[in-house]
Formats: C-alpha cells, structure tokens, sequence
C-alpha cells in the first residue's frame, strides 16, 4: 500500500553537468505516464459535484497533469468512478473499463464508489472492486477536495514505482488525535474539572 | 373541507367505503379493492371532486396481516384545493394474489407509480397496459421492498470478479465507512493497528 510520504525515486540521475542523464527505460517511461493522465470522469451521484469543485480553477488538479478529461474511453487511461453503482450500471461500468486502452488505472472517489458505503442493499454494489481492479481508493463522504488531490498524488506515485497493489488515501489530520484541540484536549479538560 | 369527501363516498358508495379516519386533518378513506377504479373515477370526475392530480401511488407490505399488502393513493384538486387518502387491502399471506385494478386509464401518472409498485412489492395492477419492471433489471427476481426478501440477498447482474476475498478486499476493514481512520500520514496511530497491518502486508 503506497503512502504519500514516501517520495518518488529520483528518475534521472545528471551526469556531472555533461549534458547528458542515464536512467531505466521503465522509470522514464513511468515518468512520462504519471503527468498525462487523461481521465474518463463516470459520474453517477452526488461526489459529481465535489468532483467539479476539485477540477474547477479554486482545487485545480489539472496542475498535477490532469487535466484532459476524454468522455471516450478508448483515449482515456484514468477511469474515476464518483459515486454510487447499482448492480444494473455494473455491466456498463465494466464495458468501459474493457474499452479503455492499457496501460489503465482505476479511481474510486468517495465512500460509495470504494465500499458502496451505506449502501449495503439489493440495489448497489458494495464497492467497484467488485467487478473492475481499483488502484487508488479515496474515502470520504463526500471526500474533501484536498482527499481527492491526495488520492492523484498517490495514483502518480504508484505509476511511478509501478506498484499495481490498492492504495487508500489516508487522512492528513485525524480529529480524535489532535493534541492541541481535539477529542483527547477535551476529555483531558473534562477530568481535571471532575 | 376533506371530510365532506368522505362523507360523499361513503352516501355514494356505501358498500365500498370500509373505514375512514382523519389525522392532523388529513383524511384517509379506506375501500375495498373491486371498487377501486370506480371509486377513483369518481373522485376525477364528479363536480364535488375535482381531483385532477395523483400525487403518488405506492403500496406497504404488511406481512402480520390478511389482506396482506394496502395499496395507497395521494389524490390532490387543483381547482378545489382539497386533498384525500385512498387505500385498499389486497393479497394474500403468501403473496401470490395481489391483484388490483389500474388506475392508468384515468391519470397518465398512473403509469410509472404502478410500474415501481409491481417492480418493489408486486403488486399487479390488472388493465396496466404495460406492466413490467422500471427501477431494476428484468433478470432480477422477487420484490425488493417485500418484507419477506431478505435485506442482505443481492442478485449481481455483473458476477463478481474472481480474486481472493472478493466480498473484503484490502485496505477496508475495521475501518470500513469511517470519515476517518485510525491512521494518518505520519503512521499508524496506534499498536494495534500497526500490527494489523503488518499481518495485511503479508
């Protein structure tokens, strides 16, 4: 599972200012691939609009080379699946995915997309890691514009260590820990008083 | 105001009208199923009436009882501005017979409410001229919102794919459905978890 604090191995390794860099063709080719992600956005429910807010000027991610939607999926490689799928979207979601062309990723954006959340009825499917490969899971109901860049950022990395393996974006800061302010500042503040 | 609907039904059709009762002003009459268009015909066309709108048709399931299922209308007069409830009793305890005339041929709505109500509860509304299913898939089978289908049964119309522990995959378990996990970028926050996931890594 990739983490984002792990940053990506350097790719090109200067030769003494000789004008010239030596590198693995794999890497250099990984490099290339994780700044021209063009996505096919599938979006079905309310993560849509969370999902215009990060790739609207104020969230921007088109500043991490992705910013070329395709609504074709044969000139697409990123597929982001925002929002929930029912069991009668399933086979439409995995005809898409069979038509893009490889190499291809798979992002779930949101709760629904990545565990169908609390969805679990006769309707949905309790996650599209039921019928297609996900590489990069982002939770959150809807998740937070900074989520979804990080999700991006981890998607980058594990295209260029070529790790194939499901990644979960984590939470940058986690409420219950907080020293300063949070939940254990407060309980802390509840038992002196007591 | 909606009272004197009811007590209009009830002089006009006194076999039909079975009960009424009335909540927060609110009035429900309830009517047996034979006279189920007639009685809507009625409410459409009689100058009393005026009820131009369905608002709503649906149906509950009440497994305990016999009849077992009530079909219910919202009917609402856009000129007189008065609403009614209508419901009727129909089925049996098995289910099989839940049979009830269509009211497409009055209200033009008619048609996808009963349409959703036959898909979710099954009920058939006889005359419907085209009664199959509108919110799931044709190969799916049984009635979703009865309260005999069990609410963990799914019917995938996609088979799931073929990988090791397909109904939990990794990185989803005690964390599943949580705004926030227990782990941060800065590691796992806690013994437990750490070992947690040393053993999911292996």
């Amino acid at each position: 599972m990739g983490q984002l604090k792990e940053t990506t191995e350097h790719v090109l390794e200067t030769g003494q200012g000789q004008g010239f860099a030596t590198t693995r063709f794999e890497d250099l080719l990984h490099w290339a691939q994780k700044y021209s992600l063009f996505m096919y956005p599938f979006v079905t429910a309310c993560c849509g609009m969370e999902f215009m807010s990060v790739s609207s000027p104020r969230y921007d991610f088109s500043r991490f080379g992705s910013e070329a939607p395709r609504f074709s999926p044969r000139q697409s490689d990123l597929l982001w699946v925002v929002g929930t799928i029912v069991q009668r979207q399933a086979p439409i979601l995995k005809r898409i995915y069979e038509q893009m062309a490889e190499p291809k990723w798979v992002l779930a954006f949101g709760t629904c997309a990545s565990v169908g959340g609390f969805y679990d009825n006769y309707a949905c499917v309790a996650g599209i890691d039921k019928i297609l490969p996900c590489d990069v899971y982002i939770p959150g109901c809807p998740p937070r514009p900074e989520a979804v860049l990080d999700g991006l950022l981890l998607l980058q990395d594990k295209i260029a260590r070529g790790d194939r393996s499901p990644g979960v974006v984590k939470p940058r800061q986690d409420p219950a820990q907080d020293q300063t302010g949070g939940l254990i500042q407060l309980r802390k503040s509840r038992s002196s008083v007591g | 105001m909606a009272q004197a609907l009811v007590e209009l039904l009830r002089s006009e059709f006194p076999q039909a009208v079975i009960a009424s009762s009335s909540q927060h002003g609110d009035e429900t009459v309830i009517v047996d199923a034979a006279s189920w268009v007639n009685i809507h015909r009625f409410l459409r066309d009689d100058e009393r009436c005026q009820m131009q709108m369905l608002t709503d048709l649906t149906a509950v399931d009440y497994p305990d009882r016999e009849p077992r299922f009530e079909v219910v209308t919202h009917l609402h007069s856009l000129s007189k501005g008065h609403r009614l409830r209508a419901k009727t009793r129909v089925g049996d305890p098995a289910g099989e017979r839940v049979e009830v005339g269509s009211l497409t041929e009055l209200w033009g709505s008619a048609n996808w409410l009963e349409r959703e109500c036959f898909d979710m509860l099954g009920v058939h509304f006889l005359g419907h001229p085209d009664l199959r299913r509108i919110l799931m898939y044709p190969e799916f089978e049984g009635h979703p919102l009865r309260k005999d289908y069990a609410a963990s049964h799914i019917q995938p119309l996609l088979a799931y794919r073929d990988a090791p522990n397909i109904e939990k995959l990794p990185p989803f378990d005690r964390h599943e459905g949580m705004s926030f996990g227990r782990q941060t970028h800065d590691g796992f926050a806690s013994e437990e978890d750490d070992a947690l996931s040393r053993k999911r890594s292996h």
